[in-house]
């Protein structure tokens, strides 16, 4: 038994299941991570006082032009793709992944750091936020890597079977990974700049 | 329930999909009935898995109310069961009273009522009304359907862990909720996992809806049911996500020392509330944090939830009148329109949870309007359902008397709740009897009502079998006069001003002296209505085996899903079904039947 509209779009919608599938994902996940803000407002306008200049900006800038680099190489893997390229998409889903776990491993060095200095979630409210907004975002990393790892391994034999499907899903990852990037956006002015 | 699977894989979509590939392997039993991904199977293990829930919190319940009833009595029967840390000598403790109210609620709403209504009628029913094949996505389906086992099991499981279940109320408010020792941590755990299960489901429905109707079903020719479904669908989808984000707030309170809903200068039991499990002890870094932040978050999704309470039941009592009435529903695109506008609106009410919070009055005012608001399209669906009766050619099966009884039901339900939505009134009547005499009429006689009448209504199509009538009778007067019996009362307390969740049943105010009375009565009445459950019971699993056989449409009914099989086989329908008229064209002037179902091509 097929389901309808799994790899060709249906013609009134002009979508394929998962693209829609994807795009209420993320508007749930928008709900997510805008409640994790609005928690930050409100207790960051009820605050008496609030730290500045505890983050490193440098590697949160380098870690927000390492995510945008990785949206980019994601585009082009999906790009290749739809242009039958194969080595070249195999080639800009891995530099995808691979950056993504750069990201994750200054991410690491960062949280080391504020660790060694006794600066745990439980060292005051901006820290409290601070690592559980990055936290989740960062699980929502590594999420995003175990997909890519399996599109990379086990989950490229569909390219044989069934490109058209195979295709659906890279583009539906490249949705889902474009939008972890954009939270990253609003994360590192709101944490490290503001 | 053998015979869904079993008819499995000769039957099917065969001949209209000649290009499918034609290997069918039979399932074996772990894939056909555990781990299966058929739409029906998973609507059939939430529906059990619901029920069972249901009368699980209904027991914890009939247990309270014999503390209320009786403080200080040993429970009968069973009251040695519990241990000496819950109820020594089958006395019940205040600590163990909390953990049954605390736990009634989250199981009630979140294990029981929601997994029946959405999980189970919303998996079975609403693929079959539009004509598909399955939902969207089998695989996350069914990986919805375990998420939420395993949210039950962490549920269920908290009461034996030592400091036993959550019991800092079914809205789990801060501070309590993250200083109180016992099993809040275990809820939390539990509630990531039935919103996970909760949000893949929603994009399950939204999307199967969208892009597997069948040909010739336009939006405005779908059954009422599947509107409905569709709008709890989006509000499932947007309104978890910030309970979801409270609950990791929350559960960093408690396990990693930071103080997100934990104020400043904290004193509990004559202590400066310091850092939580050992983590901190410094006294200053316990603070700075909000508890009123949580009730917000949690209200935001809650109040929408209880959207997703009644919506599905009002799809369900649509179509029920609409077959037992032999008439179309009145105002078909009124309760379009009204179904959407008010789940819109459901998102904009939270704060009427909130009047004695302090908040200004310019907040209020916003959200007594929105609330007064919301009523609006509630009345209107309503009013439609009672309309839709006028001119009637009524039969009162099984199901029907269900759905007439909610009318009423729901109508006490929704006017009760006016005093509460204003805050003039609310700052009498909030955290009273009154609002769980409110609320409970809703839920309780309005969508557990409303279930019950689906589950004699659809039994038929996914069992092949008819309940018995005589049981569904006795079932059905036996609840509905125990449960006003319990319900009714409630509202003399609440006016009276007795407060909630209280362990001695307000024994310790002179001003409730005169209304302990009723704690006796409701108490019988709760008992009662567990007794009238029995009957209930026997017939759904006695059904299965010696049930009168039905073919495809024992109602006949005008929906897509009477035209599949009893019950339907791998696929759903034997062949491409197409729809050529709206959903409720009864008695059409002229044609030969008394209905003229969507799937038939000539009008009879």
């Amino acid at each position: 038994m097929q389901i309808p509209y799994t790899v060709e779009a249906r013609p009134d919608t002009g979508l394929h299941n998962g693209k829609l599938g994807i795009w209420l994902f993320l508007a749930s996940e928008v709900m997510l991570f805008g409640a994790l803000f609005s928690a930050y407002i409100i207790l960051r306008t009820g605050s008496v006082e609030w730290p500045h200049g505890e983050l490193n900006i440098w590697l949160g800038m380098a870690n927000t032009f390492i995510l945008i680099g990785s949206s980019v190489t994601m585009v082009m893997a999906w790009a290749s793709l739809k242009l039958k390229n194969w080595a070249k998409h195999r080639l800009y889903l891995f530099l995808t992944a691979a950056l993504a776990l750069v990201f994750l491993v200054n991410k690491y060095f960062e949280y080391s750091e504020h660790f060694s200095k006794g600066e745990g979630p439980w060292h005051n409210t901006f820290f409290g936020l601070y690592f559980t907004l990055t936290g989740l975002h960062g699980l929502h990393i590594i999420g995003g890597v175990i997909v890519m790892l399996y599109l990379l391994g086990p989950g490229a034999k569909m390219w044989e079977k069934n490109p058209d499907q195979f295709a659906n899903r890279i583009e539906i990852t490249g949705l889902y990974w474009h939008f972890v990037d954009l939270v990253w956006i609003f994360l590192f002015p709101v944490l490290y700049l503001l | 329930m053998d015979n869904v699977a079993s008819h499995g894989t000769t039957t099917g979509a065969h001949a209209a999909h000649a290009h499918e590939q034609h290997e069918h392997v039979e399932l074996g039993f772990w894939r056909k009935y555990i781990f299966s991904q058929d739409h029906k199977v998973i609507g059939i293990q939430y529906a059990i898995t619901g029920l069972l829930f249901l009368l699980f919190g209904f027991s914890l319940m009939m247990m309270m109310r014999w503390q209320l009833a009786y403080p200080g009595a040993p429970i009968p029967l069973i009251g040695n069961l519990f241990g000496a840390d819950k109820a020594p000598g089958g006395i019940m403790l205040p600590e163990f009273y909390n953990m049954l109210g605390a736990m009634h609620g989250t199981i009630m709403v979140f294990l029981g009522v929601v997994p029946l209504a959405v999980g189970g009628f919303g998996n079975f029913v609403m693929p079959l009304q539009i004509g598909a094949p399955d939902m969207a996505f089998p695989k996350l389906n069914m990986a919805s359907y375990w998420v939420y086992f395993c949210g039950g099991v962490t549920m269920l499981t908290s009461f034996f862990l030592p400091g036993g279940a959550a019991q800092s109320g079914w809205t789990s408010y801060p501070p309590l909720a993250v200083i109180n020792q016992g099993g809040q941590t275990m809820w939390l755990i539990g509630m990531v996992f039935l919103i996970t299960s909760s949000l893949l489901g929603s994009v399950n429905f939204i999307v199967t809806i969208v892009q597997l109707r069948a040909k010739g079903l336009s939006w405005m020719r779908l059954p009422f049911f599947v509107w409905a479904q569709f709008v709890t669908s989006f509000l499932l989808l947007l309104a978890f996500p910030p309970l979801e984000a409270a609950g990791i707030l929350q559960l960093m309170d408690k396990v990693a020392g930071t103080s997100f809903f934990l104020p400043s200068g904290l004193v509990v039991a004559n202590r400066v509330v310091t850092g939580l499990s050992g983590v901190s002890t410094d006294a200053a870094r316990a603070g700075g944090g909000n508890p009123i932040l949580w009730q917000h978050l949690f209200w935001f999704l809650a109040h929408p939830e209880v959207y997703v309470l009644i919506l599905p039941a009002m799809g369900i009592v649509g179509e029920i009148i609409a077959n037992n009435t032999r008439k179309p529903l009145w105002g078909y695109r009124a309760l379009v329109y009204a179904v959407g506008f008010l789940g819109f609106m459901s998102f904009i009410v939270w704060a009427h949870h909130m009047f004695m919070t302090g908040m200004g009055t310019t907040m209020s005012a916003f959200f007594q309007t929105t609330t007064m608001i919301i009523s609006v399209p509630s009345v209107v669906i309503l009013t439609a359902f009672l309309l839709s009766l006028w001119g009637a050619s009524m039969r009162f099966t099984t199901p029907m008397l269900f759905a007439l009884a909610f009318l009423p039901m729901f109508g006490i339900g929704g006017l009760t709740g006016l005093p509460l939505g204003l805050a003039p009134s609310d700052i009498h009547l909030h955290d009273t009897y009154y609002v769980i005499g409110h609320f409970h009429y809703v839920v309780a006689p309005g969508t557990i009502f409303a279930l019950f009448a689906g589950i004699y209504y659809w039994f038929p199509k996914a069992t092949g079998k008819k309940m018995n009538d005589l049981l569904g009778q006795i079932h059905f007067w036996g609840s509905f006069i125990c449960i006003n019996v319990v319900f009714m009362p409630m509202f003399i307390q609440g006016l009276g001003g007795m407060n909630r969740r209280m362990y001695d049943g307000g024994a310790l105010y002179q001003h409730n002296a005169a209304l302990l009375k009723w704690n006796v009565v409701i108490g019988f009445g709760a008992w009662g209505l567990g007794l009238f459950q029995l009957p209930f019971i026997i017939n759904f699993f006695s059904s299965i085996k010696w049930g009168k056989a039905v073919d495809r449409n024992p109602w006949e009914a005008t929906t897509l899903e009477w035209s599949a099989p009893s019950p339907p086989g791998h696929g759903n329908f034997l062949s491409e079904p197409v729809v050529y008229r709206g959903p409720y064209e009864y008695s059409v002037p002229g044609a030969a039947k008394d209905f003229s179902p969507q799937f038939e091509p000539e009008r009879a």
